[in-house]
């Protein structure tokens, strides 16, 4: 049952051709699935990958969508690399849209530049927090960051619940659970007339530069990449683990806090239950398909971006499900796993049974 | 006081029996070395299949269909993982993320359908024990059918040779394969035992606990039952007691507030989560003995030559 | 499932059974034929032919040497004869019959039993369950315990069956292996270098019961590459060299020096060892180290203080499993304790984590070269890094150089002859000569002022080993404190002005290495633990 032996040497054509495979089978599962549902395959992909494009609007959702999912993947990706397995970014997002609402709530009225950046640093030092939580866990007790992270999401989930039906809810508004619009000043101003991608697009541009140095050159992403490829090399080295540890998930959540008060300050306008279309869990294989490396992350999160554009463009045009993303997502992931096994192993050689001498 | 505490401990028999279910799957997997993250898409996928099951065929077909959903949920896994040596984490991530969607997808034609609940089954004699008898023994089969699973894999872990092998393989699958063992399909079976143990998990809440199909109805159970196999240090007795510890509390969250907790709701919801939490700390404090249980190889792809 | 078949000639084109001739049918008539005969066997890896045409014969009772240094084929060759492993071209012939052995537990069933040189066997399970693992029919591990404790009673192999394997010493879990072989009552037992992990007396023993198993009728592979034992012990030796046969013949005919011109082509080489010229000052300076293990497979250490000098070389002979694991990494940094209990040129440093040790003079080269030493996914020039980026050069405002990685990998691949495909060769590509060679260079171009060194040649061809012992030499007689930590007596007696024994946790005063002897030292190694039963 085992079909593969390790390479000498990690292969250099595999790695780049892993991330187009995966997409390559994710659509031709994804064909067959449209095809079995009664729905034409060119025309569905038609649906999914071109519709949303053809339009201003549609590259201006593209953005929205992409910014929050490459800069939380990039956090991510940190930590992924040293095996720090942060799968709670969907509740630091939520912690930090809920830091970044405060200081809007508490504003309210009031305008001032200020704002708008205090608003950033709350949503900031929310994820941070949130996943500072997770990381003294684990340098403190040992206790694993991916059951921590994850429960600690439910917390943040039952949190938003309970701040937007009681203490800040909208007073005025109807009894939906959600806070007050936002006022001007703690919101991002719209980037073109009339279309909703707003300025924290410029977050993740300036991000993206930042996160590529410090990957590829700073001696911290080394450390890193040798405690999750050799745990003992890393202890060997006088690299801490602790720190390790306390890097991936600072940095991660505080990235996935910046994309939650990019949501509330942006998109959104309040805070509400449905604030964030899973980005957080999204985000997870947008850092997987962009191989870890920040640029691959930066075309992995535009794919994902349109996969949810398609997702709700097929629930419009071909009354298909919404969930329907999330299989993609997953069956994506799933390919990716596979063809990245062939960077590291190739398929055993069939036994030479007969002897080699004929 | 009684009168309230014996349906509290009853529902709370109930509530606990998915995390048996799942938690005895994952601790079967867990101890032959695979660490599987995916139980949570599997518990959905075997709810989803199970709900569709026993709208023709009753709770006993849910159940089966869901064991067998569970099965064919993780047979992408097992492949990745132990055939192609893929990275157990974030495959049974994709497993989990998978299972979301597809039983979404798959639910949406059951959405609004119900099933009629299920009769409790009293044991006769033991059903009149005060307090005992309507906590333990006024329960549905299923419960009864949890039990009769721990005491078998209790039993065939401590007192078989397929038990043995299993041990040593989660220990060391180089020493197993040196003395001629098939490494890679022991885990699998192992593996698989976890999915259908997970899928029966799930069509246990669609078919039995609510009975309905919600979309995302496991609610975070599959993790839970993953921290559970934590707690118990990897041996059946204790999760045990860490499931029907964690059902205790998903029941006194809902009864609290007619026992005079002054809490929101939405915090009192949260509690659960939080206790797993606590529970993973706790169980950290004795390190050494966590080490001692832990099977040696746990998450490392064994790859041969 | 049936893996023998026995007979048909499985594996053998027409063409080649034609030139084929079993040694049993050139013995005379009547003469029993051999209990094994392997006939031409050809096994290739990727890149090496590891069995080249190999033929060897193995008689009922005899014992029959395979020699040959590390990398020779000897493994490879067993495993094919223990099943874990399938030949491309050759047969196995089985008491005269050919059979196939696709499995380990054919092995089993055919009377082959395995003693392998890394113990395979489960730390949490019991003696008992470790042995019921190989064994088929009825699960009754009671009745196997009587069996147990009967066969290690009856062979001088002393076990208790309800013992969990950690606790055993390593000695006790060779016996285990042992044990777990002649339950199945086998015919032919094979050996993997079973003496690596015993003191010269326990291999006195070990003999003893061979001796007895073999006046029995059961044949014995002993698989080695040390030539006075094999002199001792073995009727027959076929000499392996570069997966090929180079020789057969009576060992106890031969000398030390004949066998080793079989093996390697080439006397064995020397090592010199000159005095030392400069100050002997102290370097090293352990001060009572005390330690309970926090890992539950561990061993504590007892008060273990020890002194090493700029230009000497001081060895600590032992067991693993004894500690050396624990003070090694007490020393290296990677576990803290006492600022007193390890100072480096005076300086207390026992508080500090390997990076801030490494930063007083410090380097070390550890056991598990692969995942410790060296990260086994990335290059040379990343892998030099892991201990050379205090260099300035590498490093700069938290900005690493991998050009500069690069050259200075590649100067150590030329000053320490490192043969591979250039500083971009991923780690695990590596022979385990190379990789030791490039990770010793590595952290000599550190310019230490003491060096720790763990098990210097474990795995390493005689070449590679005599390049790495003279290399540590010439380190220690430049002025730096050299630490070796090995369980090869005769290396340690090779490179080492002093040697201590480590044992159960505590050290014995070191002695130069002219007043003691390997007797000597293998009865302090033996400890509490293993005195004759």
């Amino acid at each position: 049952m085992q079909l593969i032996e390790a390479r000498p040497n990690p292969s250099r054509v595999m790695r780049w051709a892993a991330p187009p495979l995966a997409i390559l089978l994710t659509l031709v599962v994804a064909a067959i699935l449209f095809a079995m549902l009664g729905k034409p395959p060119l025309q569905a992909f038609h649906v999914f990958f071109i519709e949303p494009l053809e339009t201003a609007n549609g590259w201006s959702e593209l953005a929205l969508k992409a910014s929050p999912l490459i800069l939380i993947a990039q956090g991510l990706a940190l930590g992924f690399r040293a095996r720090i397995y942060n799968i709670g970014a969907e509740g630091q997002l939520l912690a930090g849209a809920i830091c970044a609402s405060g200081v809007a709530i508490y504003t309210d009225g009031m305008d001032a530049a200020w704002i708008l950046p205090a608003m950033v640093v709350a949503g900031a030092v929310g994820g941070g927090l949130w996943g500072a939580i997770p990381a003294w866990l684990r340098t403190r007790y040992q206790a694993q960051e991916t059951l921590t992270t994850l429960m600690l999401t439910y917390v943040a989930t039952y949190l938003l619940s309970w701040l937007v039906s009681s203490p800040w809810r909208d007073p005025g508004g109807t009894n939906f659970p959600q806070s007050i619009l936002f006022s001007e000043a703690a919101m991002f101003a719209p980037l073109f007339e009339g279309l909703r991608v707003n300025t924290s697009v410029w977050i993740t541009v300036i991000a993206v530069p930042l996160f590529w140095l410090f990957v590829s050159r700073s001696f911290a992403a080394y450390q890193l990449a040798v405690g999750g490829e050799a745990v003992a090399a890393a202890r060997y080295a006088g690299f801490s683990a602790s720190r390790t540890v306390w890097l991936s998930l600072v940095v991660s959540g505080a990235a996935a806090g910046i994309a939650g008060a990019a949501e509330a300050a942006g998109p959104v306008g309040q805070l509400t239950l449905s604030l964030s279309p899973g980005y957080g869990y999204a985000a997870i294989i947008v850092a997987w398909v962009g191989r870890l490396h920040p640029l691959g992350i930066v075309l992995a999160g535009l794919l994902m971006a349109l996969i949810y554009l398609g997702g709700e463009a097929a629930q419009v045009s071909m009354q298909l499900p919404a969930a329907i993303s999330w299989l993609f997502q997953g069956m994506l992931l799933f390919f990716l796993l596979g063809a990245d096994a062939f960077v590291d192993y190739r398929l055993k050689r069939r036994r030479q049974a007969a002897g080699g001498k004929e | 006081m009684l009168d309230h505490l014996i349906p509290i401990l009853a529902t709370t028999m109930a509530a606990a029996t998915p995390l048996i279910f799942a938690g005895l799957g994952e601790l079967v997997a867990e101890r032959s070395g695979v660490i599987n993250l995916g139980v949570e898409g599997m518990m959905l996928i075997g709810a989803v299949a199970g709900f569709a099951a026993a709208l023709h065929w009753g709770v006993a077909g849910g159940l089966f269909f869901g064991a067998l959903a569970g099965v064919l949920a993780v047979l992408p896994f097992a492949f990745l993982t132990l055939s192609l040596g893929t990275n157990q984490p974030a495959t049974g991530l994709a497993l989990t993320i998978f299972g979301i969607g597809l039983s979404a997808f798959v639910g949406q034609f059951f959405v609004s359908q119900s099933l009629p609940g299920l009769r409790p089954l009293d044991i006769p004699l033991l059903a009149q024990i005060p307090v005992l008898g309507p906590v333990l023994f006024q329960q549905t089969w299923v419960v009864y059918l949890s039990w009769l699973a721990f005491v078998l894999v209790a039993w065939v872990l401590a007192r078989t040779r397929w038990g043995l092998i299993l041990r040593a393989v989660g220990e060391s699958p180089e020493a197993a394969h040196a003395i001629g063992y098939n490494v890679t399909g022991i885990r699998y079976a192992a593996t698989c035992f976890g999915g259908a143990m997970a899928g029966m998990a799930g069509a246990y809440l669609s078919t039995v606990y609510t009975p309905l199909w919600v979309q995302n109805m496991t609610a975070g159970r599959g993790w839970i039952a993953v921290a559970l196999v934590v707690f118990a240090t990897w041996r059946p007795g204790r999760l045990m007691l860490g499931a029907y510890l964690f059902g205790g509390m998903t029941i006194l969250q809902l009864h609290a507030q007619g026992l005079g907790v002054e809490l929101p709701s939405q915090l009192l919801a949260a509690i659960p989560y939080v206790a797993t939490i606590v529970v993973l700390v706790l169980i950290s404090r004795d390190r050494r003995h966590l080490l001692l249980n832990l099977p040696a190889s746990l998450g490392k792809p064994f790859i041969s030559h | 499932m049936t893996l023998i078949k026995p007979g048909v000639g499985w594996y053998t084109p027409a063409s080649f059974v034609s030139r084929f001739e079993p040694p049993a049918m050139s013995a005379p008539p009547r003469v029993p034929p051999p209990r094994l005969a392997l006939c031409h066997i050809t096994k290739r890896y990727p890149g090496v032919v590891a069995n080249d045409d190999v033929s060897l014969s193995v008689q009922p009772g005899e014992i029959h040497a395979v020699l040959g240094e590390n990398g020779a084929g000897k493994s490879t060759l067993m495993k094919i004869i223990y099943g874990a492993v399938q030949a491309d071209a050759g047969q196995i012939m089985w008491n005269g019959r050919e059979v196939r052995v696709g499995s380990p537990s054919a092995a089993r069933q055919l009377g082959i039993g395995m003693v392998f040189q890394h113990f395979q066997l489960f730390e949490t399970l019991t003696v008992v369950e470790n042995i019921a693992m190989a064994l088929e029919g009825r699960f009754d591990l009671a009745a196997l315990a009587v069996r147990v404790k009967d066969v290690s009673e009856k062979y001088g192999l002393p076990l208790d069956p309800q013992r969990l394997v950690h606790s055993l010493s390593v000695g006790e879990r060779q016996r285990v292996e042992i044990v777990r072989c002649l339950l199945q009552n086998p015919q032919l037992l094979i050996l993997d270098e079973p003496t690596s992990v015993l003191t010269p007396q326990a291999v006195r023993r070990l003999f003893d019961t061979l001796r007895q198993l073999a006046s029995e009728g059961v044949s014995i592979l002993y698989i080695s590459h040390k030539l006075h034992e094999i002199q001792a012990l073995c009727h027959r030796a076929t000499v392996m060299q570069g997966g090929r046969v180079t020789g057969e013949t009576d060992p106890r005919n031969e000398t030390p020096a004949t066998l080793a011109r079989m093996m390697i082509g080439r006397e064995l080489p020397v090592c010199h060892a000159p005095a030392y010229a400069g100050e002997a000052r102290a370097v090293l300076q352990i001060d009572r180290i005390r330690r309970i293990s926090a890992d539950p497979f561990g061993v504590s250490l007892h008060d273990i203080s020890l002194t090493v000098n700029a230009g000497e070389v001081v060895g600590i002979a032992g067991i693993s499993g004894n500690g050396q694991a624990e003070l090694l990494s007490a020393l290296s940094g990677e576990t803290q304790g006492r600022p007193e209990s390890v100072s480096i040129a005076g300086v207390p440093v026992g508080h500090l984590h390997a990076g801030q040790r490494r930063d007083m003079g410090l380097a070390f080269v550890p056991e598990e070269r692969l995942g410790r030493g060296a990260v086994p996914g990335m290059s040379l020039a990343e892998n030099f890094i892991l201990t050379a980026h205090r260099q300035p050069a590498l490093r700069r405002h938290g900005l690493l150089s991998f050009g500069r990685a690069r050259e200075f990998a590649a100067r150590c691949i030329e000053r320490f002859d490192v043969r591979c495909n250039g500083p971009q060769s991923a780690a695990r590509s590596l022979s385990g000569g190379n990789l030791q060679k490039f990770i010793v260079g590595r952290e000599i171009m550190q310019a230490p002022k003491l060096m720790i060194v763990a098990q210097p040649t474990w795995g390493v061809d005689v070449g590679a080993a005599a390049f790495l012992r003279q290399t540590l030499l010439d380190l220690a007689r430049s002025g730096v404190a050299v630490l070796v930590v090995s369980e090869e007596l005769e290396e340690l007696f090779e490179i080492c002005d002093r040697i201590a024994v480590l044992a159960g946790g505590r050290l014995s005063p070191p002695v130069p290495k002219d007043q003691t002897d390997a007797e000597q030292i293998g009865l302090l190694m033996s400890g509490p633990q293993e005195q004759p039963a």
